[in-house]
């Protein structure tokens, strides 16, 4: 059970930054497709959504953490703050019948690149467990 | 089990595990970018399509395999893991890491073909990104089984 949990909480991470790597594709210039970009969405919403449930339900089933562990809520702050600046992203890239690039404002590259590096920081946590 | 997975694992084995594991969540990311922007192009064909996933898999995708298989080295050297005798988890890691390369090394150059054509305008790619799409879809596949060995380490 516990390693099924693992293996599907992982597997949502992988979602979680293949969704980062699609639309790193758009903000630096990519042709913005209907189907990559559904992708992107699926991967970053399913993976979000993925990480945090199963976070929580594997803190909750592993002896040795607890959900009130200093490295799991900042996992989930992270978490958080990478969500709200995912959204304000999803609903600025809007695909292109032509297939063409899109130009973005400066503040949705920002937030794409703030939740890039969230993400990464998330992983960061997630390895090191710091005061685990 | 359970106790082996909530242990802290020493710090030196951290740095190349992140290597390992973000190259390894990159690569799958670029491998799904390049797949659906080359599926994309099936019924009508598309230059832009066919180069973003060129780039995908020549600027995103070989650069991650090689952090992702730099980093399995470096950790399995940190963990001790004799070379001649791997733990069966391990061997599905290059059991999948190998051929994955080979497919992702062909589907690098077909989709490269196919964007120089579509670029000079000298014929279709549709072709040649079908060919690639099954086989990154065959990588993806097999990357999804390498996930799962990597976190439930069967025996």
């Amino acid at each position: 059970m516990t390693e099924t949990l693992l293996f599907l909480h992982v597997l949502a991470a992988f979602f979680i930054v293949a969704g980062v790597v699609v639309y790193s594709a758009f903000v630096l210039g990519g042709p913005v497709n209907r189907l990559a970009r559904t992708t992107g969405e699926v991967l970053w919403g399913v993976g979000g959504l993925g990480t945090l449930v199963l976070g929580i339900w594997l803190a909750l089933d592993i002896d040795g953490y607890e959900i009130w562990d200093g490295w799991i809520i900042a996992a989930i702050l992270l978490w958080v703050l990478a969500t709200g600046a995912g959204s304000q992203v999803s609903r600025s890239v809007q695909p292109r019948d032509d297939d063409s690039a899109v130009a973005l404002p400066t503040a949705v590259v920002a937030a794409h690149w703030a939740r890039t590096l969230l993400v990464i920081a998330l992983l960061v946590v997630m390895i090191y467990k710091p005061g685990a | 089990m359970m106790e082996s997975l909530a242990a802290v694992r020493p710090d030196d084995w951290n740095l190349p595990l992140l290597l390992h594991v973000l190259g390894a969540m990159t690569l799958v990311g670029a491998l799904v970018l390049a797949t659906a922007s080359l599926a994309a192009t099936w019924r009508r064909g598309s230059h832009v399509l066919t180069r973003l996933g060129f780039r995908a898999l020549l600027w995103a995708a070989i650069p991650a395999w090689i952090a992702t298989r730099v980093g399995a080295e470096w950790v399995a050297d940190e963990e001790m893991i004799p070379s001649d005798d791997p733990p069966s988890w391990v061997d599905v890691g290059y059991q999948v890491s190998d051929p994955g390369l080979l497919l992702l090394v062909v589907a690098t150059i077909l989709t490269g073909i196919g964007a120089r054509r579509t670029a000079r305008d000298t014929g279709s790619a549709v072709g040649l990104d079908r060919v690639a799409t099954v086989l990154l879809a065959i990588s993806l596949v097999t990357y999804l089984v390498a996930v799962w060995a990597m976190t439930t380490k069967p025996d």
